[in-house]
């Protein structure tokens, strides 16, 4: 079968967005049409009656095969607020577990007709995989939207995080972004870096502990530090990520305590940012681990405003998806 | 037909507000459709001594060639800076057609509200109608080819006026 190596199934022969299973090879003008068109939908769900026509009659299937309620649900409401109709698996309990395969659950769901799927997995590369079959099948149609897969990518995340820094900085160009925490196990850090590097801003810093950083880091165009103190230094923007409690088992770190104390994000780190610096986390956040109360509430930190325009971007991401 | 025999846009203004003057009841707002009847809605409010706010709508989201153009690449915010219950509105617009965008905004401001009555205003009637609505105010009914699409445009200036452009 002849499967090109650098395939890119997301957009179509003629440019067009077909699938989001990625930030990486995204282009510009396309990441850039969905901010835009995200700006528009956040008025939306200022209104009375919070929903526009535009997806009505449509099927979106949310398949979460790794649980996540924010995700998920955010997914659901932008679904909603464009009148489709969602249709939510539980299928870590379901065919799955009968041993249906992977592809044999998407063509029964083909089969009643859906026109979305919003699908999480614990393995990198399954939306892909789906969105593939989906092309060979003369089904492209149908369109994927990866909600998160393995260790690989969380393009809805990534999209909102540059929403989220463009609503507040105006311009990429000049900026100093920081990403601080277990860059390693984040699949949220690699679709910030590649939205980040196409949209071209001045310096991206990976900053954690040794054993969370990956060894090809640099191959990505970043600096890697591992003080947070010199990494946080002057920076624009701060996005601090979630440590994961199973990463303490896993002999990667000594305690929560020890990693608060070195990479936790306090008043005092803050204040050797830039003065005007926001601080971001796509939650959910471990308080005194990762990040200090007193900086998460504080004047500085934009974290519930990226839950507000996540759910604008997903409206944005839906709709030109099925657009096309 | 050529451009020097196109009415001036802002004497049509001009003049679609001094029709519109009598008939304003208290409290009317108007709403222009992106971005033509922005543009000439921001005319009426000077002419007419209106408040400054005027309601912006973008039909975008309401539009029913979605399924087969899908969305419009520079879709702007609808804005509604004042409630829509029981107001009397004006929606503005500057060509009237096949009465689809009409129907859209129509759809879209009955999301914001329940207003006491809607009525149009176009600088532009060019026939075509595929749906049962029509203009209480018009300042210009014109017969063009359906391959011809008639453009209101800001000039270096800022004042408004018309081109055509050929289709096909």
């Amino acid at each position: 079968m002849d499967n090109p190596p650098l395939s890119n199934p997301q957009i179509s022969a003629d440019g067009a967005l077909t699938h989001l299973l990625s930030t990486e090879g995204l282009p510009r003008e396309i990441l850039l049409n969905i901010l835009d068109t995200a700006s528009s939908f956040l008025e939306v769900s200022d209104r009375d009656i919070k929903k526009v026509p535009l997806l009505r009659g449509k099927s979106v299937f949310n398949l979460f095969f790794e649980n996540s309620t924010r995700t998920r649900t955010t997914f659901e409401i932008a679904a909603k607020r464009l009148s489709a109709d969602v249709i939510n698996l539980d299928v870590a309990r379901s065919s799955t577990s009968k041993g249906e395969t992977l592809l044999d659950t998407i063509d029964n769901l083909v089969s009643m007709h859906a026109d979305m799927f919003v699908i999480r997995h614990i393995s990198s590369g399954a939306p892909h995989l789906i969105a593939e079959h989906l092309n060979r099948i003369d089904r492209s149609d149908i369109h994927v939207i990866n909600a998160g897969d393995g260790r690989h990518a969380h393009p809805t995340q990534g999209l909102l995080d540059m929403f989220t820094i463009r609503h507040y900085k105006k311009d990429f160009s000049g900026l100093k972004v920081a990403i601080v925490g277990d860059i390693l196990h984040s699949r949220v850090a690699r679709s910030d870096i590649h939205a980040l590097n196409t949209l071209g801003v001045a310096e991206i810093r990976v900053i954690g502990p040794q054993t969370l950083l990956p060894a090809a880091m640099k191959t990505m165009g970043v600096q890697v530090a591992n003080d947070l103190r010199e990494g946080v230094g002057g920076c624009d923007v701060i996005i601090m990520l979630r440590l994961q409690n199973e990463r303490m088992n896993g002999a990667l770190l000594p305690s929560a305590r020890e990693y608060f104390r070195c990479y936790g994000l306090k008043p005092e780190i803050l204040a050797l940012a830039r003065p005007d610096a926001i601080v971001m986390h796509p939650g959910p956040m471990n308080r005194g681990t990762e990040i200090d109360s007193e900086v998460a509430d504080g004047s500085q930190a934009v974290i519930l405003k990226q839950v507000t325009f996540g759910i604008a971007v997903r409206m944005a991401v839906m709709s030109l998806l099925a657009g096309n | 037909m050529p451009i020097e025999c196109f009415p001036d846009a802002e004497a049509q203004c001009a003049d679609l507000a001094k029709i519109i003057r009598p008939q304003l009841n208290p409290g009317t707002m108007l709403v222009g459709i992106h971005s033509g009847g922005a543009w000439i809605a921001r005319r009426f409010s000077e002419l007419l001594g209106l408040p400054d706010e005027i309601g912006l709508i973008d039909v975008s989201f309401y539009r029913d060639d979605y399924g087969e153009k899908g969305l419009h690449p520079q879709v702007k915010p609808t804005s509604i800076p004042f409630d829509v219950e029981n107001r009397p509105l004006i929606l503005v617009d500057d060509v009237l057609y096949t009465g689809r965008t009409t129907r859209a905004a129509i759809n879209e401001l009955f999301d914001y509200g329940r207003p006491a009555s809607v009525r149009l205003a176009v600088l532009a009637d060019r026939g075509g109608r595929e749906l049962p609505i029509y203009a209480e105010f018009c300042a210009w009914q014109v017969e063009l080819d359906p391959r011809e699409e008639l453009i209101l445009e800001p000039d270096e200036n800022g004042k408004l006026r018309w081109r055509l452009e050929k289709h096909g």
